[in-house]
């Protein structure tokens, strides 16, 4: 995670504190949000507060979020580790996608017959790679889900709705 | 400054994840480029699939790239099993490229590399009430929109298309999307026109001498068909590819780059800019008569204002096929299972795109093998990055030259998550 650079002080603003992540995938929901900005971007500049999306910005904060949103299928200590920091600082935890979700595509390795597994067993050593690629809620708990490969962009916003419906009403 | 480490961690405003790391000892500069996606070894998932299943799963490797992806696995499948499309067919496919390069380029351009220019950090903080930056907003937004609109019109999808399959397409643009497909991108072509002049205007400049390389078609310039050449005239046919392009290991990368000629070489908008720009749509050049005189160019950045040029290329492309065809429903082209080798190459928006598979008798997959662009432009960033740290060891500060490296790495415009796709394939 890199450091803190943006300003410290909380924002003036109620917005929606965000973090974006990806993991182990190929950030097609990444592209699908970008894609959504085109008919959203304004509503989402007033709304939202991205703390951390590196895809957006260079500058980002790790710290207390209302929202997580996590794509991909988790496939080494390390992103096991960062999911475990993000969870803890997240009100909510969204898993977003069909690797985040299901673990699919990306954690097609585990289903590999003996001599595939063989083949590539040096380079999951060499990279310190997790024995299986697993789902998100296999390391975390999470509290809603965007399915989709990529995510389903009217499922997205429903999601979003409920959870700015929620957290509002819970401020 | 005679010594300094410089271990960047996440390269931000790109697609996937790349680390940098530099050291210099006594002014000597060593600088690394490290791709830090996890494998997800699609190369080996596809092994004892048949054809028909190769594309869609291969369009997972890269979700921005993700079309160019299917284009060229489909290429490299029909190849394989003797299957030859239609011409409608291919008509679709350089409308399937179009969109996506509209979309893809100008999600680049504004969202990772405008944030430079105006030195903001996010594009969203762009200021809606400064007239130039009110305009990049919706010019953004607006040009991305119209890319997406003909992705769905064509492909079903602008991500992981899903009309697009071996022998044809599984439905057909009809007349009142076609209609507003033009609509939309002839209303966006003044904002593409201004893309081109704000690009022409970066006040970024890196210069550096090295070898272009491009698919080049023959009479249009396009991302599917032609013969591969670089800046010195040589040309590679696609079924001797792999013997052009060495592979080369990088000790901490989780993906491979690779050299032609024991050296480095570019891929991508400017090499194609460079090597077939006098191919651009009649319309395109007639528009663009001043900054065009830009190219061939060795300035880096100016691959930016390429990927802008190619946008107005596609966007009248476009308009041309949909304002002069219609198109009407027609049976996918079948082929009996053979055993085969088949090669597939496609210009995607990073630079060339390479994909090969061998099948069995029964048509399943034996093994195959994907060379992308941001493979190959590894080592040219990576001496870019060493070159970017000698020039300014004295003049600037650690984090200044950190912010240099993270510029010119966006310029190339890579892709980590196509990076790290894959598993060295060794063919007998």
């Amino acid at each position: 995670m890199s450091a803190a650079s943006k300003p410290s002080s909380p924002p003036a603003s109620p917005k929606i504190r965000i973090g974006w992540f990806s993991y182990s995938c190929c950030e097609d929901s990444t592209i699908v949000l970008t894609e959504m900005m085109n008919d959203h971007w304004q509503e989402w500049k007033e709304m939202f507060d991205f703390r951390h999306a590196r895809v957006l910005q260079a500058n980002n904060v790790f710290d207390e979020m209302d929202v997580a949103f996590i794509e991909g299928a988790i496939a080494s200590e390390k992103q096991a580790e960062e999911v475990r920091k993000i969870r803890g600082l997240a009100k909510r935890v969204v898993a977003i996608g069909s690797c985040a979700c299901t673990g699919m595509p990306s954690a097609q390795r585990n289903n590999f017959n003996p001599q595939q597994k063989q083949e590539i067993e040096f380079l999951i050593e060499k990279f310190k790679a997790s024995p299986k690629a697993q789902k998100l809620s296999e390391v975390i708990k999470i509290d809603a889900e965007v399915p989709g490969c990529p995510m389903d962009p009217k499922k997205f916003l429903d999601a979003v709705t409920k959870l700015v419906a929620e957290l509002r009403g819970a401020k | 400054m005679h010594n300094l480490d410089i271990s960047l961690e996440h390269i931000t405003k790109v697609e996937g994840a790349a680390n940098v790391e530099v050291k210099v000892r006594d002014g000597k500069v060593e600088a690394r480029f490290e791709i830090a996606e996890q494998k997800r070894f699609y190369t080996k998932a596809i092994e004892g699939k048949p054809l028909m299943a190769v594309p869609q799963l291969l369009s997972r490797i890269c979700g921005t790239c993700s079309n160019a992806h299917i284009l060229a696995s489909i290429e490299a499948c029909e190849h394989a099993a003797g299957i030859v499309p239609t011409e409608q067919t291919r008509v679709l496919r350089t409308l399937t490229m179009d969109g996506l390069n509209v979309r893809d380029h100008a999600l680049h351009l504004y969202l990772f590399v405008v944030p430079d220019m105006v030195g903001k950090d996010n594009f969203l903080s762009l200021d809606e009430s400064d007239p130039a930056q009110h305009q990049m907003l919706h010019d953004a937004f607006d040009i991305k929109a119209a890319g997406n609109f003909l992705a769905e019109l064509v492909a079903g999808r602008s991500v992981h298309a899903v009309y697009p399959t071996l022998g044809g397409f599984l439905k057909f643009p009809d007349k009142a999307g076609v209609e507003q497909a033009v609509k939309k991108l002839e209303a966006v072509r003044p904002a593409v026109v201004r893309t081109v002049e704000l690009f022409a205007r970066s006040p970024f400049h890196f210069d550096r001498q090295t070898n272009f390389m491009a698919l080049v078609p023959k009479d249009r310039f396009g991302f599917i068909d032609g013969e591969i050449r670089d800046s010195f005239g040589h040309v590679i046919p696609e079924s001797g590819f792999r013997e052009h392009l060495n592979h080369v290991v990088l000790p901490n990368s989780t993906a491979s780059a690779y050299s032609h000629k024991d050296a480095a070489y570019m891929v991508g908008s400017l090499a194609r800019v460079n090597l077939a720009k006098d191919l651009l749509h009649p319309k395109t050049k007639e528009s663009l008569k001043d900054v065009l005189k830009l190219f061939p160019s060795t300035d880096i950045y100016f691959n930016n204002l390429a990927q802008a040029i190619e946008i107005l290329h596609c966007l009248d492309e476009a308009v041309e096929i949909l304002t002069t065809r219609e198109f009407k429903p027609e049976p996918l082209v079948r082929a009996a299972p053979r055993a085969g080798v088949g090669i597939g190459v496609v210009e995607a928006p990073r630079g060339t795109l390479y994909h090969k598979v061998e099948t069995d008798a029964k048509g399943n997959v034996v093994k195959g093998e994907v060379i992308v662009p941001t493979n190959q432009n590894q080592l040219n960033m990576q001496e870019d990055i060493a070159r970017i740290v000698q020039d300014n060891l004295d003049k600037m500060t650690k984090e200044e030259i950190v912010h240099e490296i993270e510029k010119l790495v966006r310029a190339y415009d890579p892709c980590m998550s196509c990076a790290a796709h894959f598993l060295k394939v060794k063919w007998a």
